[in-house]
């Protein structure tokens, strides 16, 4: 199977060791990973802060970049429910502005190929325990959009689970949001700090080392918040846990 | 909207107050997740929940398209009954309506039902402009008015007041407003309950004019209902001569048997209760000496900027909100900011769709709404009519932010974008310029990378805000498709 890698703009620029975990991942797995290098970003930042017109060349130029491949996979939750719920929905919204169908159907083809990389794993390829080892103690933050709108259910914690070494540490409040909402953590930043101190406190609480998602923009919200209050958590991306293995395992 | 809310600045500032009160947060914190919680077991119980949230989404969104056929048989229905039905297009004419029905009664004072619509157009102020004063009977109510304070929840208007400061508020303020507190007055609800009980009971024995809302209008008896704990609103619609209700528009259902649905989820939503304690319906006037009910009665159908919010397409639906307040009770902003923030008698994530749209997005508080939200979607998620406020959320920013076709007072109008957005707008535009041209992206990231040493660890410009309470991540030497290409020696697919 060659599935394409959407990496997402926040991945490739900032936390490059989520994609590489990613493709060893998924090769360990028996995927063949593609990386189109003419890829960018979805757009999810203009189309939530008001910028669908803008966010609108993005999309096509998405859809441009994946629409030959079989699968798309990408290990954000939020970025894949860009593509999955809001594309659609501007395809929609240009048809009712009476701008014709261009749009929804440059899209469509795009929308049902991509998945959120632990719904890949659970759903496409059929396995909880991808032969990871991680011996830490971990716990799991669902993110809104992974939980919310993408309806990831229990897949994270059922691929936790299956990590040899790995204690999973319920997160006591775990649906509430950590508060970085993208550029509400600009526009509202007293607020989501205190959102962000708070999910903190609670990871804390649970004794456990690691706080990991499946979302590296909350983790990097998270991750500031960890630093500026000192604690001795760290955030980590989920892929990074189930590409860790015996032989080579993360950090 | 009501005058209360003037002059509010935007609400990251409207929110810097809470956000720094441990001990408000900490009420709100409590007071919100034992309702949520409680809410959720309570929906638990029933089987076909699913079901009964899409068939009161479907009932509100086909009342709606046929409002104005509704509205007509509604009036027809009470007409018939006895009743008399006023229109009013704004809150003025709403309030003018209403001061000139309780001036022919010659009676100076009235009694209230809890009622958000006469809360949205001032209408307490506005009577007592004109010598009349207005009685609130709910709890909540009565603690926020003897308070000269503003309600902040929607369900729980004095949720961000404790035992404590309601116990000052009765001893200082009842005697002002007819019977006093009971000496030694202490702070266990049992007595502040005992209290207000006091305090009330003289005002309904009293009263000859009622004011009411309603929650539900049944288009084809011309019913009103009014759904309600305490029994204070029951008091307020049988006791008094006069009955006035001021009811929003979309609150009219078109059958009986639409009740069905509402009546069993709008307690669950809101109290966690499988039935609400009072269900009170009322039809028109009664006349005989006996019965109870009122002998006159008026419904004044208030459209005060719901018009305008019908005629949108994505922002419509707001109006099938059924004021349960189970969206304000699970809203992490909500919990943070406290409901004062949100500048509006509606606060929470309901109110920051309805208020930018029944008032526009004119104001400072108004254009700042929109974005009072982390786009979670537990909002969504509760809402009995599957409101989807995020949706919503993000149509008005784009409103705001880039303007575009809207109604106003009927009109369709081309709405400027509001201001302050320019320099925004403009980094937008940079990054969508970017991210369509990839090779200029590799160029920023590998600057980004070879600068990185150099990246100071606070930020200058709106970048503070982040940096003032979070650290920045730290920049990879190396992006990950400059990786890719080293290690995979892959097609530059770079135009």
């Amino acid at each position: 199977m060659r599935v394409a890698l959407f990496l997402t703009c926040v991945n490739d620029t900032l936390y490059p060791d989520t994609g590489r975990a990613v493709v060893k991942l998924l090769t360990r797995l028996g995927v063949d990973v593609d990386f189109p290098m003419g890829q960018s970003c979805c757009g999810q930042a203009h189309y939530n802060t008001g910028y669908r017109h803008e966010a609108e060349p993005l999309a096509r130029h998405f859809s441009d970049v994946f629409g030959g491949y079989e699968a798309i996979v990408t290990p954000s939750g939020s970025c894949g429910a860009m593509v999955r719920e809001l594309y659609p929905r501007m395809g929609e919204r240009a048809r009712a502005e009476g701008r014709g169908e261009s749009l929804a159907r440059t899209l469509a083809p795009v929308v049902p190929k991509t998945y959120e990389l632990t719904e890949f794993l659970v759903d496409v390829l059929g396995v909880t325990d991808v032969g990871a080892y991680y011996p830490h103690k971990v716990t799991y933050h669902p993110t809104c959009h992974g939980l919310r709108s993408l309806g990831l259910g229990d897949r994270p914690r059922r691929l936790l689970q299956a990590v040899k070494g790995l204690e999973l540490a319920e997160l006591p409040g775990a649906e509430e949001c950590c508060g970085f909402g993208g550029t509400f953590a600009l526009k509202n930043a007293e607020v989501s700090a205190a959102m962000g101190a708070d999910k903190v406190r609670s990871a804390e609480s649970t004794g456990a080392s690691v706080l990991c998602a499946a979302d590296n923009s909350c983790l990097m919200h998270l991750g500031g918040t960890m630093s500026r209050l000192g604690t001795a958590m760290r955030p980590v991306h989920i892929a990074e846990i189930l590409a860790s293995t015996e032989e080579e395992p993360a950090a | 909207m009501s005058g209360t809310f003037v002059g509010m600045p935007a609400f990251p500032k409207a929110a810097h107050d809470a956000v720094h009160n441990p001990v408000l947060r900490g009420n709100l914190r409590h007071a919100t997740h034992t309702i949520r919680a409680k809410r959720a077991r309570a929906v638990a119980e029933l089987a076909d929940w699913a079901a009964l949230r899409e068939a009161g989404r479907r009932i509100k969104d086909h009342t709606l398209r046929h409002l104005d056929r509704y509205l007509v048989q509604l009036e027809e229905s009470v007409t018939a009954a006895g009743g008399t039905v006023h229109w009013a297009a704004d809150a003025d004419e709403a309030n003018r309506i209403v001061t000139r029905l309780v001036k022919e009664t010659g009676e100076s004072e009235v009694v209230k039902v809890k009622s958000m619509a006469t809360q949205e157009i001032g209408l307490n102020e506005a009577l007592l402009d004109e010598g009349i004063r207005a009685y609130e009977t709910d709890l909540a109510e009565l603690i926020v008015q003897l308070g000269k304070d503003r309600p902040s929840h929607i369900l729980v208007p004095a949720i961000h007041r404790n035992r404590g400061e309601i116990r000052d508020i009765f001893r200082s303020e009842m005697g002002g407003w007819g019977r006093p507190a009971p000496e030694g007055l202490t702070d266990t609800p049992a007595e502040l309950a005992e209290a207000a009980r006091l305090h009330l009971r003289e005002k309904f024995l009293r009263a000859k004019v009622g004011i009411s809302g309603a929650n539900f209008m049944v288009a084809e008896t011309g019913t009103l209902v009014v759904v309600e704990s305490e029994g204070n609103g029951r008091m307020c619609l049988t006791l008094p001569e006069t009955l006035i209700s001021v009811v929003g528009i979309e609150k009219v259902v078109p059958t009986w048997r639409d009740l069905e649905v509402f009546l069993q989820t709008l307690p669950r939503s809101s109290t966690a209760e499988r039935m609400n304690p009072y269900t009170s319906m009322w039809t028109g006037t009664t006349d005989s000496e006996t019965a109870d009910g009122p002998r006159a009665f008026h419904l004044v159908l208030l459209d005060n900027g719901r018009t305008d919010t019908l005629a949108d397409q994505v922002g419509r639906q707001a109006l099938r909100c059924i004021r349960c307040s189970a969206c304000l009770n699970v809203c992490p902003v909500y919990e943070r900011a406290g409901g004062h923030a949100y500048g509006s008698v509606y606060p929470g994530p309901i109110g920051a769709i309805l208020s930018p749209q029944l008032r526009g997005t004119a104001s400072e508080i108004d254009a700042s709404l929109p974005y009072a939200s982390s786009l979670c979607g537990a909002c969504y998620e509760v809402c009995p009519v599957a409101i989807d406020i995020p949706e919503v959320l993000v149509h008005l920013r784009e409103r705001v932010v880039q303007g575009g076709p809207a109604v106003r007072q009927g009109n369709r109008v081309v709405l400027k974008p509001a201001k302050g957005h320019a320099a925004e707008r403009a980094a937008m535009r940079a990054a969508r310029w970017a991210f369509a041209h990839p090779g200029a992206l590799r160029t920023g990231q590998r600057l980004a990378s070879r600068t990185r040493r150099l990246h100071p660890r606070t930020l200058p410009g709106p970048g503070r805000a982040w940096s003032g309470t979070r650290d920045l991540p730290a920049v990879p030497p190396e992006p990950f498709r400059d990786w890719w290409q080293r290690s995979r020696g892959g097609k530059d697919g770079v135009k």
